[in-house]
């Protein structure tokens, strides 16, 4: 089910297009039950809703969720780690960098954590190709990473404080400065 | 030390706050063009100025403009922001850093082809960029640059920041339409062109974010002001992104025709681990790769030059590799992106990116035969004139073109039964290369 909140905001959107062109939307209210969801993902209900809002066939919304990268069906950790390990990336060590990411997590690409915090998986190019490595923690770039740099990321939000996004310092970070 | 034109966020603080870019002239030109000058002045000085597409087709700008049918309406500018290709990350910098530029080059441009309204088309991946757009647009329509009857006129204009959600494929012009309409991100038949059925079926310009960022400066200076850089027929000023095995990656600004060497040794300081340049990837994963012999060093980067010596220049994403790197691995590493985002529609670049990735990733694991090395290619080979869209054609570039240039490593690998191992541990940067300087 969309909140309230996500209703509003998708009324508000369908103003950005032509009446009989509601469908422009369905992104945006994919988006919108991610961000209602706890696990990230597009319920069959949630899709079902989108698709009456947007008079689409349900179908056509299942395919749209398929088709696209960032659009989850299956419930996904509270933080979706995409790292990028695409060749620019790996030319500056990030495919190394994914192992240590990835015994660190105590998981493999594509998995979630047992705590369902965290889902990582390699993204292909983010457009971070200069600050390598980097990755997006919902999103939000994280860059220039190194391994006292993940490890902090993690702490942090293991202990529920929120991440500065675009977090582009080039100096590793030492443990008392705020991210 | 020349002022950069496009990445004014190096020279002045904080340019992307509206009161900041006014304070330096900022929509000005926008005030004045929509008061004193008609939209075919617009496209006309943009036609003179040369400009060509900087999404990677190279397509001059105006010449494109002029495709629309005569007295229909209504017609849409769609700005492509979808930047995916490996390598590429000059119009994040540019909507990032100077969302004021950018959005006052797009107002021009929207009015130049006669629309009332311009949709941004933004991959989903770069969510904070989509919030600094909305922010930047909310501001601009809050001071009368935007919205309603502008300036006292009966012109009306609206841009909006649409989200894409993580395909590739959307980069490719009407997979990009058909996303925006609510459809799977798939191309389309052409002809029919954009400019004739486009958005919503209606008469279409599809530009891309650096190209409408030109726009700006060239309508504020003139034409003549702007083929001061570059050559006779590519004319101006290039980001160049910068990466791969590089000491100073990141984006420069610098005129169309500098070459090769002086981007990568004087910009970029050389190899990140000293040692001399083995490849050149001038457009990411979608151009042929180039062995850089002197000869490719000193080949001026412009949409002629670069042809001249086997590549393009395309969206000018280099990816430095060094005699350190491999050859095979970097092939496997690109076919494996064209493979996670066919969008399999067609079935050359749906089965052929799947059994070229299948085929590299036992070369590179130590399992491969020499016939393996042509069957890449033969597949390669199938695939070339049969995709439906340019995106499934590019994805050849990086199976053929790495064989082409280096047979030898190849088959020193299909000798040998040890994988190639992972790159080097990650180097560290202390420097913030985006904040690098830069001489014209």
């Amino acid at each position: 089910m969309l909140s309230e909140h996500s209703k509003q905001l998708l009324a508000e959107r369908l103003t950005h297009y032509p009446p009989n062109e509601k469908a422009s939307a369905v992104i945006y209210a994919c988006y919108l039950a991610q961000a209602d969801s706890p696990t990230h993902s597009i319920t069959q209900q949630a899709a079902r809703e989108i698709a009456e809002v947007l008079e689409m066939d349900p179908t056509e919304v299942q395919g749209v969720i398929g088709f696209y990268s960032l659009l989850f069906e299956e419930p996904m950790g509270k933080y979706v780690i995409h790292f990028c390990n695409d060749l620019p990336c790996a030319l500056r060590g990030a495919d190394r960098f994914y192992e240590f990411v990835r015994a660190r997590l105590g998981i493999e690409d594509g998995e979630t954590t047992p705590d369902g915090l965290f889902t990582i998986e390699h993204a292909m190019c983010i457009g971070a190709c200069h600050r390598a490595p980097c990755m997006q923690v919902n999103l939000e770039f994280q860059e220039f990473l190194t391994e006292e740099k993940f490890d902090r990321i993690i702490e942090l939000l293991r202990a529920g404080e929120p991440l500065r996004a675009n977090m582009a310092d080039a100096e590793p970070l030492s443990a008392a400065a705020p991210l | 030390m020349v002022k950069h034109i496009l990445l004014q966020n190096r020279d002045i603080p904080n340019i992307d706050r509206l009161d900041v870019y006014e304070q330096h002239g900022g929509w000005e030109t926008w005030r004045k063009a929509v008061t004193e000058m008609q939209p075919q002045a617009i496209a006309d000085t943009v036609k003179a100025s040369g400009l060509r597409g900087r999404g990677g087709a190279g397509f001059p700008t105006g010449v494109k403009w002029g495709f629309l049918p005569k007295g229909v309406f209504p017609r849409y500018m769609v700005v492509n922001a979808d930047e995916s290709e490996p390598g590429t990350f000059k119009d994040r910098e540019i909507m990032e850093g100077n969302p004021h530029l950018f959005l006052e080059g797009t107002a021009l441009s929207t009015y130049a082809i006669q629309s009332n309204a311009a949709y941004i088309y933004v991959r989903g991946e770069y969510y904070d960029v989509i919030r600094c757009l909305e922010q930047a647009i909310a501001d601009a329509k809050a001071r009368g640059y935007l919205g309603q009857n502008l300036f006292g006129t009966s012109y009306s204009l609206e841009i909006y920041v649409h989200s894409g959600a993580g395909a590739y494929i959307c980069g490719e012009e009407t997979a990009l339409l058909n996303s925006l309409e609510g459809q799977l991100g798939q191309p389309r038949l052409k002809p029919p062109f954009p400019a004739a059925v486009g958005l919503y079926g209606k008469p279409t310009i599809i530009n891309n974010v650096e190209t409408l960022a030109n726009v700006q400066p060239i309508i504020a200076n003139g034409a003549d002001w702007y083929r001061q850089w570059g050559t006779e027929r590519s004319p101006g000023i290039k980001i160049f992104c910068l990466s791969g095995n590089i000491k100073r990656p990141g984006n420069y600004e610098l005129p169309l025709a500098t070459t090769f060497r002086e981007l990568i040794e004087v910009h970029g300081g050389g190899t990140l681990d000293g040692a001399p340049i083995k490849a050149i990837l001038p457009a990411g994963a979608s151009a042929p790769i180039m062995a850089a012999t002197d000869q490719v060093l000193d080949t001026p980067m412009d949409y002629e030059s670069v042809p001249s010596v086997g590549s393009q220049l395309g969206s000018a994403s280099m990816i430095i590799l060094s005699q350190n790197d491999d050859v095979p691995l970097a092939a496997a590493k690109m076919v494996r992106f064209f493979r996670h985002e066919s969008c399999g529609k067609c079935t050359p670049c749906r089965e052929g990116t799947y059994w070229a990735q299948k085929v590299l990733d036992r070369i590179v694991a130590g399992q491969g035969t020499p016939e393996d090395i042509t069957l890449v290619e033969n597949i390669a080979n199938q695939m070339v004139g049969r995709c439906f869209c340019p995106l499934g054609e590019f994805s050849t570039s990086p199976m053929l073109f790495t064989i082409k240039h280096f047979r030898d490593e190849f088959l020193a690998q299909t000798a040998s039964t040890r994988p190639r191992r992972a790159w080097r541990e990650v180097v560290p940067l202390r420097i913030e290369p985006t904040l690098a300087t830069k001489e014209r």
